[in-house]
Order: structure tokens, then sequence, then C-alpha cells
């Protein structure tokens, strides 16, 4: 562990079939209706070689890349996330019998995955849902086996996308650890190789099959060069320090109601984020009334049945949503998990259908913490 | 069957299936559940916490326990009708089956309450998940200084417990104040809210500790009350609520700020969340 060594490209190809041998399910990027997603890859031909993406706030296209680079992008609307803790799946099943009832697991048997492609921003996000779901006097069974189960192949990223934040989240672009294996895409017009770092004795057993030599010192800094490159190109920035003290102590905030004047609740951020875990459960029941299906689904806290009890919603208006959002995302959750539960990957600002920008709205808050609107408390 | 699975039984998304064993008409809308496991033994639980209890088919709503914790083989449970789960709750009658997972969340300190004053504020359905801890702390009476009950209802028609209420009443070891929002031509008793009882109750505020429970509005201004009578926030303990669909702290819908109200409580103190009580919508 902790050795370099270099692949060619065609040992990329060898490094899929070795995990697909292992009775692995490899799950990579794709090109697929013009966007960058994570799907199950069965060759390095279905991989977005000379694509990249051009992404900024309400943005996101691919365009063709002069090169044939397979990881020259940054990160599309897809997470790892879905397939660790899918965004739909069976709790249990209760059937009524002649004199009371049945109940029984509904866990799938966990897919054996292997993911590739995994940037360090995403190696963060799921050690993140690692706290979430598994540190918890509760831990999810399902996501701690599925984890445990999961082989993760990282890659550097060689290029930053206009919307990322990393080096402010200290989640990147360089992967530090998290991986079984990472990548390094060296590619000029010479070669078109791959760094490989390995980060476990899985990492190691799978690279026993796969053709590679030492790494040289000169792979070792062209790789060094592609993450510099990335962390000089990074887009934006966000300044977290006392961030996390200037949103709990600014509820009634004025920039609370100008990001809700153009926020549609739709929930578009929350279903990006790769750290986001909110959910909610339904019963699916037959026919006949004799079967019911409890089903966990992905929920969002944009929306009015999220904070609904009794009389009504909590969380009425815009504002309220939006406030606990991004008060979650960049502040409670360091009381919760002791980590933020941002990792600056940007996808919520460029899939927010009006552009809305993250690091500007905590910049706006932190920036003016005095700024508070008319006191806006029930009457007393 | 599944749950027996101790691989299975570790999943702490699985209710245990229960039985309804009696019911109790309290109100035109408020119904009380005893309910008796399929197998085994009910768990332990401490008064305050709260069980997940699952309809057939409709879905699964947080209810407070309201039974005595040393009493009884059974949970016992008071359901409100106020929407499509505990409509189907309040529903059931004798030897309808159902899901309950728990008990789970923070209790009142009943332990470390012991030798002082304990003045405990319901208002309405509020009084359910306090009569745990009225019932322990009158079993053990000597434990503890003077007690006080406050409690307010809007109507005389809607007072919860009110039998019980006045057995408590004829105790001469607690003193009970009761008031109502909205009097009848047969109510004889206090009109107005609960928190405008506490400048008459006696008890030392400095010693004292607070049990409240009620609507959130009605839980702000008893606590502005207490602490205008003296009482340390930290000496006040609420009791909050929040939608919530798991009760282990991995759905998110319950967060109050940086808590989480299935783990971090529901019975929380006053300092810890007082701030946030003034917050609209948060």
């Amino acid at each position: 562990m902790g050795t370099n060594v270099t692949i060619a490209r065609d040992g990329l190809q060898a490094l899929i079939e070795a995990l697909r041998a292992d009775g692995r399910e490899v799950i990579g990027p794709t090109v697929r209706e013009g966007a960058i997603i994570y799907d199950a890859i069965r060759d390095i031909a279905d991989l977005p070689a000379g694509w990249t993406d051009r992404q900024e706030a309400g943005r996101y296209g691919l365009e063709q890349r002069a090169d044939g680079a397979l990881f020259g992008y940054t990160v599309g609307p897809h997470a790892w996330k879905q397939f660790l803790f899918p965004a739909r799946e069976t709790l249990w099943t209760m059937r009524r019998t002649g004199d009371g009832a049945e109940v029984t697991d509904g866990a799938t048997p966990a897919s054996r995955h292997a993911f590739i492609g995994v940037r360090s921003c995403e190696l963060h996000a799921i050690a993140i849902q690692d706290k979430v779901f598994v540190s918890g006097p509760y831990p999810d069974t399902n996501y701690r086996a599925r984890r445990a189960d999961a082989f993760i192949v990282a890659v550097n990223c060689g290029q930053a996308g206009n919307t990322c934040f990393c080096v402010s989240m200290r989640t990147g672009p360089k992967v530090e650890g998290g991986f079984d294996l990472s990548l390094t895409e060296l590619l000029d017009d010479t070669r078109h190789d791959f760094l490989i770092a390995i980060g476990s004795e899985a990492g190691a057993a799978i690279m026993q099959h796969v053709p590679h030599r030492p790494a040289t010192a000169a792979d070792l800094s062209a790789a060094d060069s592609a993450v510099a490159r990335a962390a000089a190109g990074i887009g934006r920035h966000l300044q977290t320090e006392g961030l996390k003290q200037a949103l709990q102590a600014a509820p009634e905030h004025r920039r609370w109601d100008e990001v809700a004047a153009r926020c549609l609740t739709c929930g578009n951020c929350t279903m990006v984020c790769p750290t986001c875990f909110c959910t909610t459960v339904r019963d699916h029941t037959d026919l006949a009334g004799n079967t019911a299906r409890r089903v966990r689904e992905w929920d969002s806290c944009f929306t009015l049945d999220f904070s609904y009890i009794h009389g009504g919603s909590v969380r009425h208006a815009p504002r309220a949503r939006y406030r606990q959002w991004l008060t979650h995302k960049l502040a409670n959750w360091i009381d919760q998990f002791g980590t933020s539960g941002c990792v600056g990957c940007g996808r919520c600002i460029t899939w927010c259908p009006v552009g809305i920008d993250i690091t500007e709205e905590a910049a706006a808050i932190a920036n003016a913490p005095a700024a508070a609107r008319e006191a806006h408390h029930e009457g007393a | 069957m599944a749950a027996t699975d101790p691989a299975v039984a570790a999943d702490p998304f699985l209710p245990a299936l229960y039985r309804v064993a009696r019911t109790r008409r309290e109100l035109a809308d408020t119904v009380t559940l005893e309910l008796l496991p399929l197998e085994g033994v009910r768990p332990d639980f401490a008064p305050g916490q709260f069980n997940m209890l699952y309809a057939f088919g409709v879905g699964e709503a947080a209810i407070s326990i309201s039974g005595d914790a040393a009493e009884g083989a059974a949970f016992v449970h008071t359901v409100r009708n106020v929407g499509a789960v505990s409509g189907a709750l309040a529903r059931m009658r004798p030897g309808a089956t159902l899901g309950l997972r728990g008990p789970f969340g923070t209790g009142w300190p009943v332990a470390a309450a012991e030798g002082a004053d304990v003045v405990i504020v319901a208002g309405g359905l509020g009084l359910a998940p306090l009569r745990p801890a009225i019932r322990h702390i009158l079993n053990h009476r000597r434990r503890y200084g003077r007690v006080v009950l406050l409690f307010g209802s809007r109507n005389p028609g809607e007072m919860l417990f009110r039998r019980e209420l006045e057995r408590w009443r004829q105790r001469l070891d607690v003193e009970i104040g009761v008031t109502v929002d909205h009097a009848d031509p047969s109510w004889r008793g206090n009109v107005g809210v609960v928190p405008s009882l506490i400048r008459h109750a006696s008890f030392d505020p400095h010693e004292a500790v607070a049990f409240v429970c009620g609507p959130e509005v009605m839980m702000r201004f008893t606590a502005t009350a207490l602490l205008a009578a003296g009482m340390g926030g930290e000496r006040i303990w609420l009791s909050m609520e929040r939608n919530m669909k798991c009760a282990i702290g991995l759905c998110g819908h319950c967060q109050f700020g940086p808590t989480f109200i299935c783990k971090d409580g529901p019975v929380m103190r006053h300092d810890v969340i007082g701030g946030l009580l003034s917050v609209r919508e948060i």
C-alpha cells in the first residue's frame, strides 16, 4: 500500500475486467442525455472519452475536448450516493395473517459495487454520509453493508470546474485517502497513461491482474502538476472561518428574504447534493389491502410536507426552507456530525434552475452579520 | 417470523407487532390505547419517551407514552385524531394489530429532580407525555419537595384525564392549578392561559425543576413566566414536537436548529433550545 505504479490506457480495460471477474458491478462515468452520469460500465469504451463539461450557475453542457481524456470533466448531476443510499428502498413488507400480521425485511442483497472515477470531493461526501448513517446509535444496516462491499477507484482532478470550491472546503482536488486505488490521468501528445496509487489490500490484490510498471519520477511529477493545475483553476471560493457562528446567529437576516425571492423551492440542490440524506417513507399497499410495503425515499427540506405537523407546516415560507437547507449544510451539520455538510462540489450551484450560488449566499450573511430584517417574531 | 432473526432484529426500521388490548375514549377525538406485544414483553421505558406506532397501510407516527413506567405489561398511548395515521390509530378496536418501534428519545429527569420542588406545566394533550412523570413522582412522593401541577385546556369539555386529575386533586401533597381558555356555564374554575397560574404557585424557583409540555407557543410563554419567577433555564425542561419519519436520527425531518428532536429530545433543556423557540419557522 502507498505504492505508485503506472498503467497504460489499455490497463484500465484490464482493471474493469478484473473488477468484474471479482464479481463486482462496475459503475463509472458515461455520457447520456447530454450529461456525464454514473452507470454500469463494461468496457473502457463506455467512458466519456474526449468529453468535458462546462458549468456555470444554472448551466451545464458537454463539449468535445481537443484530446481523448477519459476523466477530463469534473462532476455531473449524479453522485455515488445513489448506489450506497438508493433513492428508493423497501424497508420491509407487512402481510395480514388470520389473527395478526407478519413482517419481512425488505433489504435486497447488496450488490458488490466497484466505483470508477470517484473525485476527492466525492470521497469526502461518502465519508460524511458514513458519519450520518453508520456512526450514530442506530446504524443504517443496508447502507453499512453496501459501503463495506464497495471498491473505490478514485481519480485526481486534472482540471477544475467553474462552480467547484473544494479548495475552500479542504476536500480536494487531490485525493488523499479513503480509496482502494486512485488514478491520475497522464495525457499529452506522446502518451496516455494512468498513475495508480494503491490504497488498500483489496486494491493491491486487484492490481495483480492488471499489467503495470513501477511509476517513474517523471510520472509522479506529471501527476502532481495535473492536480496543481486543477487547484489553480478552482472557480469559486467559500470563506468558512466564522461561517458556522455567523449563520447560526442570523436566522432573521435580510438575505434570507432576498434569496427566497429567487428560490423556486424545487429541491434540485438537495437531489444533486452528494451529502443530503433526508428521507421520507410511504406505504404501498396491494389492491386487496392485505400487503403493505414500506418504502423509504429521498426527501427534500424544500417541500412543504417535510415539516408538516398537525395544523400545518413548520417551515411554510420559502425563506425558512432555504434557511434550513443552508444553515444545516454549512453550520448545524458541524454540531451534528463534526464536519461541514458541504464538500464544495458545486452541484447545487450548477443545477439550480435560477443559478443561486451557495458561496454567494453564505458570504452575504457572513460579511454583513448585522443586517437583520425587522423583527418578525410572533406577538408577545 | 423475520423479527426473531437476531440479524434482522438489529434493523432499527423493523417494527415489532403489538395488539390493542384495551381502548378508552378520553375525549371526542382522543383515545387511550393499551398495547401488548405479540411476542415477548414490552421493553422498559423512561417517562417522557415515545414510540413510533404504525397503522397498517397508512403509516407511522411518533406518539408519546402516557402510561405508568412501573405498572402493567402494556405500552399505553393517548392518541388524538389529527391526521391519517393518528386517525387510524384512534379508530383501532381491541384485538387490532399494529406495528411499534421504540422506545426512543430522552425522558423527563425524574431521578435528577429528587430533592427538589417539581413544577409540572401541561397544555391540552401535553398532559399525556407528562403523565408517566407525574405517576412516578406521586408514587415516590417523599423523594421530592413541593409538587405543583398546572394544567390548561381550551375548554372544560376538552380536559384530558379529568377523573385522574380529580384523584390527584384530592391528595394533600400536590398543589394543582387548572385553567381553561374558554369557560362554559358549568365551569367555576380559572379562566386564562396556563402560564398565568405560575405566579400563584408555591415553589422555590432557585431549587425547583420544571417539566413543560404543550403547544409550542404555550411552552414559550410558560418558560418566559418561569424565568421571570427566577428559575434558571437549565432547570426548565420542555418536550418538543416536529415531523418525524425514522425516530433514529436518519431521516432529517425533526431537526430543530442543530438538534434532532428524536435523539437529542423530545425532552430538552430550555437553556439549550430556548433561543430557537423565538425564531419563526425554524
